[in-house]
């Protein structure tokens, strides 16, 4: 789960991380009010999930109070562009008002899970406030990696093969460290699988400060962290994905025309896989689980024609443990209560599969029973 | 023979008592997996369907000589359940619990360092030799006894699609296993091509690997270097949209790492047999085992 970047730096402020003075700001009347007792320069920064929001316009140095003012009023509420917000963009609800600083020098610094290895990789780079991959891909030996066993948690030598490898001595190597192994903790303490500050920065008094914060949490591991559970924001994914979870559905929205329900998440990304095969587009993942019932088969038509672009629906059910004759009343049942007027394709194998199918054959829907996986395709082919 | 498991194994179930774990003993135990105890801590002394219950891990074992587990206790519990089972000395753990958070299995995972217990999982359907024994959820009766086919995969409803046409074209299979969709998992793909390549009855192996990570890029690697039994391949998440988490947590192509292009790529230059559309999977094992 991603967190904003102003809910990342008030963790990392709570855990003695220092971070720029700054306000959050919601609403434009508020902007001048927010501004009052800031010295300038202020950096205005908009506050959407998605990366990239400097190139696209979403950060501004503002000067003077006035700048600070236009700078505000223009990104509060628009529509920002990035790499990673796809051609729309995303609404700008809330923006970050920060303190400018005085910038010495500007480092990279990041915290990840490393599953290669099973532990925890931390990255650093003397070329901060740069594109890290850019950097990784043409100029390797300024990256330096260093690897830490969870267990016996980060040592000094690890520490002291970044405060060289990022050529820091002194006051500010010692505030480096110090640093670090507060950030360790955070990112451990929070089940973190990411930490990325871009650019963590020396400023000219000699200080180390995080002037941005990237963090994603573990969704999995949010059963013991109420707190950043709270900090959930939805309103940057798709409707339909936020509807879908409501549901205890694995969904995830694409671009093409053919709406799939299948059990099982490795199964239902062979089935995207078998239905672009067949010449045609997928128009979502969408894993019911191992153990789906009536009720989640009805949630999943009902996801599933929410989407305009959805011309025909392949169901494709490997029945075990939850029996296909059991799987086949659900689906009918479902698809006369949702109203179901799109070709469905149905693929449905294992337990009393016979049963199954005749219960679909005799029910008056518009369903077709595909003999196999291949028979399928051809089937979704034709829609 | 087989691999990890066959009908002398006696298998203890973390979580018994919990609606989830008590059905699916009863799966495995009408399959003839012999199941000798449950652990449930607090519930002691109680049984379940005639099955004893023990209030750990360690008493169980010393009561029912135990040297399997099957876990299925809820994601916060689940790290120190593996964690017990191993404190044990238990030899093999299949954990099928989904959710278990990264942290905790990252300390799990470097726990178990030189220690004797192999772990399966998580976030798995577990595993089963046909006819002998079956510590999962996986269906039993898709499946035929006697081999010649190990089935290895990172998939639950996936693995059993790969059975069911193994099956429909008379092939039999020694030992079928999920190994997780995890991040991080226990016993990885290169533990099971090896344990396949030493086990007599093992002629041909179907791999079935997903997006994210390297792990078939590695095995691929191992087989090129060391297998000489036949490898069927497939990748699933052509399809998947970078930088999403496709239900499996481990199932993410990140920064253009862990694609299923890079996957299939390293299989074809590694020797193994891809089969690109799921659909034919049977088939093709036919045609290149037999």
């Amino acid at each position: 789960m991603k967190i904003h970047e102003y809910q990342a730096k008030e963790l990392f402020r709570r855990a003695g991380i220092t971070v720029p003075d700054g306000k959050t700001c919601s609403d434009k009347s508020e902007i001048a009010s927010c501004l009052s007792g800031m010295r300038m320069p202020v950096a205005v920064k908009a506050q959407i999930l998605a990366g990239g929001r400097g190139k696209g316009g979403g950060v501004i140095l503002a000067k003077s109070e006035k700048e600070a003012v236009n700078a505000a009023e223009q990104i509060l509420g628009m529509q920002l562009v990035t790499k990673q917000t796809g051609e729309k963009g995303t609404e700008v609800k809330t923006i970050l008002l920060e303190q400018g600083v005085n910038i010495a020098k500007e480092l990279y610094l990041s915290l990840l899970i490393d599953r290669d290895r099973g532990g925890i990789v931390i990255i650093g780079s003397q070329d901060g406030g740069m594109d890290i991959e850019t950097v990784a891909a043409e100029t390797p030996e300024r990256i330096i990696k260093v690897h830490i066993n969870p267990l016996l948690g980060l040592q000094g030598y690890q520490i002291r093969e970044l405060i060289f490898g990022l050529d820091l001595s002194g006051a500010v190597a010692k505030e480096f460290a110090a640093t670090l192994k507060k950030l360790y903790t955070l990112f451990v303490s929070y089940d973190g699988s990411l930490v990325e500050i871009n650019p963590l920065v020396i400023t000219k008094e000699e200080t180390v400060m995080a002037l941005d914060a990237k963090m994603d949490v573990d969704s999995n591991s949010l059963f013991r962290h109420p707190d950043i559970k709270e900090m959930h924001d939805s309103s940057e994914e798709d409707p339909l994905e936020v509807a879908a979870a409501a549901h205890g559905l694995n969904y995830i929205r694409l671009d093409g025309s053919i709406g799939s329900m299948v059990n099982g998440a490795g199964l239902a990304m062979a089935t995207m896989d078998l239905i672009k095969q067949a010449g045609v587009e997928p128009a979502n993942f969408l894993d019911v689980g191992g153990g789906a019932n009536a009720e989640m088969v009805e949630n999943g038509f009902r996801i599933i024609l929410d989407d305009p672009n959805v011309r025909g629906i392949f169901i494709n059910i490997f029945g075990g443990i939850l029996r296909c004759d059991i799987l086949a009343e659900g689906v009918v049942a479902a698809a006369k209560k949702v109203g179901l007027n799109l070709p469905v394709v149905v693929r449905m194998e294992g337990t009393n599969v016979d049963e199954g199918r005749r219960i679909l054959a005799d029910s008056d829907l518009t369903l077709t029973n595909a003999r196999d996986l291949k028979h399928a395709a051809e089937l979704l082919a034709a829609i | 023979m087989s691999i990890f498991i066959n009908k002398e194994t006696k298998v203890l179930v973390q979580g018994i008592t919990g609606k989830e774990g008590r059905f699916h003993t009863q799966q495995c135990e009408s399959y003839g997996t012999n199941i000798v105890g449950g652990v449930t801590p607090g519930k002691g002394g109680q049984d379940v369907d005639g099955i004893p219950v023990f209030n750990s891990v360690a008493d169980a074992c010393r009561k029912t000589g135990a040297d399997a587990t099957m876990i299925v206790v809820p994601p916060p519990f689940a790290a120190e359940a593996i964690l017990e089972a191993v404190d044990s000395g238990i030899d093999l753990i299949v954990c099928i619990t989904e959710g278990i958070p990264v942290m905790d299995m990252l300390r799990v995972k470097n726990g178990m360092a030189g220690k004797k217990s192999r772990l399966i999982g998580p976030n798995c359907p577990g595993i089963i030799t046909p006819g002998e024994c079956k510590i999962g959820i996986m269906p039993g009766p898709i499946h035929t006894a006697g081999g010649p086919v190990g089935v290895v995969s990172r998939s639950g409803t996936l693995t059993y699609e790969v059975v069911h046409q193994l099956t429909e074209q008379g092939l039999g299979q020694t030992t079928c296993l999920g190994i997780g969709g995890d991040p991080i998992n226990g016993t990885n793909f290169i533990d099971c091509l090896e344990a396949f390549a030493n086990d007599p009855e093992t002629e041909a192996v179907v791999m079935v690997g997903e997006i994210g990570g390297s792990a078939e890029e590695e095995a691929a690697a191992w087989i090129a270097a060391n297998m000489k039994k036949p490898v069927v391949g497939f990748i699933a998440g052509l399809t998947a949209p970078p930088g999403r988490t496709m239900g499996h947590a481990g199932a993410i192509v990140s920064n253009g790492q862990g694609t299923a292009e890079a996957k299939l790529a390293a299989m074809r230059e590694n020797g193994i047999v891809v089969c690109e559309s799921l659909g034919d999977l049977g088939q093709i094992c036919k045609t290149t085992f037999c």
